[in-house]
């Protein structure tokens, strides 16, 4: 199921900005990498090259090589709906379906695809999908309705629920957590532990505490000056990076001290 | 409140801190004092207009809304503040042009109705002009409204696909010199005038079928060409509007694009669409020129047959009433009852269109709330 990703001289850019710089990082499967660094550095943006929908965003371009186990995903002969349907996503932003009720927003990757399920397997999708994403106690009576009409954290977990449904070989998040509350916020976190022992996952958080709690792995970007390229500073254990990194830069990031 | 007035007095003789807060405080007037007020200024002008025996109620509406405004300001001033004033002139104001506007739509609706419902009933609804001849008291619509529902039916078939295929086409695929000269063709194509699509069609027809050959298929045709511009920048505008976070989250999950399209982005736009869309044919379903020129003038029997001979429609029907007018004695009255049911009509049948559009795209959109 998990699989691992091998990133080698990644550049990614909008247009002509060169927005991430030179990327050379392994994502080892059955784990869980944490991006952390400052706003505005890459991350979204880099995360977005893992699974290909970077190149979604009008003008934008990729160069470089990112491994899925054996395949580059970035090979022409790659089709970039096959490499989504092996990553998926959940957004900085939650973004249900305003048209489909929370029950078919959880299935929307079945549905959207017009794959055929039976009801008794849609079911049983739907509610663990939904309690591991600790949303199915506030939904369970009310899955025929739309799923716009939850509040802002509960669309995000219905996001993740959704995400996660598909069963993914790798699942990216970014700032999943961002609307949540610290009770959801650790149901998150016990389904990312979970979710680990099957997927390799990588999650984008500014919550250094959340990067500590459940990361195997943490990555540190930052960017010298806005206009600059944002750049990966270093990679490692999670354990290293927030007790002895190797670089100054990270440091004072942990460490709460800039310039 | 006269409490924090006096404060502010006391205040600023310099007995203790200025209180800025009670400046925060005034008097207002009372909520049924305009109402009041203008009830009063309508009595006082009309009573004035009729002492002077010149009352009339255009003069009089209009007196009344400069006198109240007048009072309403010299009033808000004296009791309350400048700043008050200022609010109601404004509010005073905004309400006179929203009257103003209403005027023509109200005006022409009522004169529509009062001078259509003289001859709208079953059996004008019903029956034909066929062998009608202009002096009898007969005669009706149906074969216009069967003309205009076959015609602008066929118009819409047409235009819809090609205008949401389009639109898709310019929003969702379309970069480069090819979309912008789309989107360009599109903008000229909606300045072209109704006769000129007329003419187009009616060149077409000769060439392919020769001259004399027109009928409903050739007004339909002539209707979709001013129909199509209009379906696609509607559906373009709608279709902008669907987020493309919405977009992502099923590229996300493997869905391709083009299901993307149908699953998510179309029914997430649906209501807008049909909105645009029934707007457009609102605006093609009352043309008449084209229709002149290629279904013709002159047809009386019911004919739902678009491929052959000629076809009448709501407007053209108005326009052959109305042209027939002039006729002396009590064939004139007979047309000119005929042209305001006829254009009683046709307002009823949009509407009826616009309700339906309602009611499908209420059933279809994205449902909010709980
Ligand atoms: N669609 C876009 N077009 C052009 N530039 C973009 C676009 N999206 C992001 N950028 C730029 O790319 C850089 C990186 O943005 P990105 O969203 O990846 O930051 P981030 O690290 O995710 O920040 P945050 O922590 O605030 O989410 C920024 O300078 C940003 O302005
Ligand atoms: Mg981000």
């Amino acid at each position: 199921m998990a699989k691992r990703i091998d990133v080698s001289d990644l550049n990614v850019y909008y247009g002509k900005f060169h927005a991430v710089e030179n990327v050379n990082m392994t994502i080892e499967p059955r784990s869980v990498t944490a991006f952390i660094g400052s706003s505005g550095c890459g991350k979204t943006t880099f995360l977005r090259t893992l699974n290909r929908m970077h190149e979604v965003t009008p003008g934008a371009s990729v160069t470089g090589k990112v491994m899925l186990d054996d395949i580059d995903i970035y090979d022409p002969s790659v089709d970039p709906v096959a490499v989504r349907r092996e990553i998926g996503m959940v957004f900085q932003r939650a973004n249900p379906f305003p048209t489909m009720s929370i029950y078919d927003n959880v299935l929307a990757g079945a549905k959207l695809n017009n794959q055929r399920i039976s009801k008794r397997r849609a079911d049983e999708i739907v509610e663990r999908s939904l309690r591991d994403a600790n949303l199915w106690d506030e939904v369970k009576n009310r899955l025929n309705k739309p799923g716009a009409g939850l509040s802002g954290g509960q669309q995000q977990r219905l996001c993740i629920a959704r995400a996660t449904a598909v069963e993914p070989a790798v699942l990216l998040m970014d700032e999943p957590c961002s609307a949540l509350d610290p009770i959801s916020t650790l149901a998150i976190e016990d389904l990312i532990s979970k979710l680990k022992e099957n997927y390799t996952i990588v999650i984008v958080t500014h919550n250094m505490q959340q990067a500590a709690r459940v990361s195997d792995r943490t990555a540190f970007f930052n960017v010298e000056d806005t206009g600059k390229p944002g750049k990966l500073i270093e990679i490692g254990d999670t354990n290293k990076i927030f007790t002895k990194p190797d670089k100054k830069e990270t440091e004072n990031y942990i460490t709460g001290r800039f310039g | 409140m006269t409490t924090a007035t006096e404060n502010t007095a006391t205040g600023a003789a310099g007995d203790g801190p200025p209180l800025r807060t009670a400046s925060m405080h005034t008097r207002t007037l009372p909520g049924w004092f305009p109402p009041v007020l203008l009830v009063a200024c309508a009595a006082v002008v009309s009573g004035a207009l009729f002492a002077l025996g010149s009352f009339h109620p255009a003069s009089a509406t209009v007196l009344t809304a400069l006198v109240y405004l007048i009072a309403i300001v010299v009033a808000s001033a004296v009791v309350e503040n400048g700043r008050k004033a200022t609010d109601r002139l404004v509010t005073g104001i905004v309400y006179c042009c929203f009257v103003l506007a209403m005027v023509p739509l109200v005006s022409l609706l009522t004169t529509v109705v009062v001078n259509g419902v003289r001859r709208f009933d079953l059996y004008f609804l019903s029956v034909s002009m066929n062998g009608v001849i202009p002096s009898m008291d007969a005669g009706g619509v149906y074969h216009a409204i069967v003309g205009t529902l076959v015609i602008t039916g066929i118009a819409t078939a047409i235009s819809v696909p090609v205008g949401l295929l389009t639109a898709i086409y310019v929003v969702e695929y379309g970069r480069g010199r090819l979309k912008a000269a789309i989107t360009f063709f599109v903008d000229v194509m909606t300045g072209i005038p109704s006769i000129v699509a007329g003419l187009f069609v009616v060149a077409l027809w000769i060439m392919i079928f020769g001259p004399g050959q027109t009928n409903g298929l050739a007004g339909a045709i002539s209707l979709s060409v001013l129909m199509i511009p209009v379906v696609v920048r509607s559906s373009e505008e709608m279709l902008r509007l669907v987020p493309a976070d919405l977009r992502e989250a099923s590229y996300a999950l493997g869905v391709p694009k083009w299901l993307t399209i149908v699953k998510v982005v179309l029914p997430t736009a649906v209501a807008g669409l049909t909105t645009g869309i029934m707007l457009a044919l609102a605006r093609v379903i009352g043309e008449t020129a084209p229709l002149i020129l290629t279904a013709g003038t002159s047809s009386t029997r019911i004919n739902a047959n678009p491929a052959e001979g000629q076809m009448m429609s709501l407007p053209v029907f108005i326009y052959q009433q109305v042209r027939a007018m002039g006729s002396s004695g009590d064939a004139g009255v007979f047309s000119e009852e005929r042209a305001w049911a006829a254009a009683l009509t046709l307002i009823l049948v949009v509407m009826l269109l616009f309700l339906a559009a309602r009611l499908v795209s209420r059933f279809f959109s994205p449902k909010l709330g709980r």
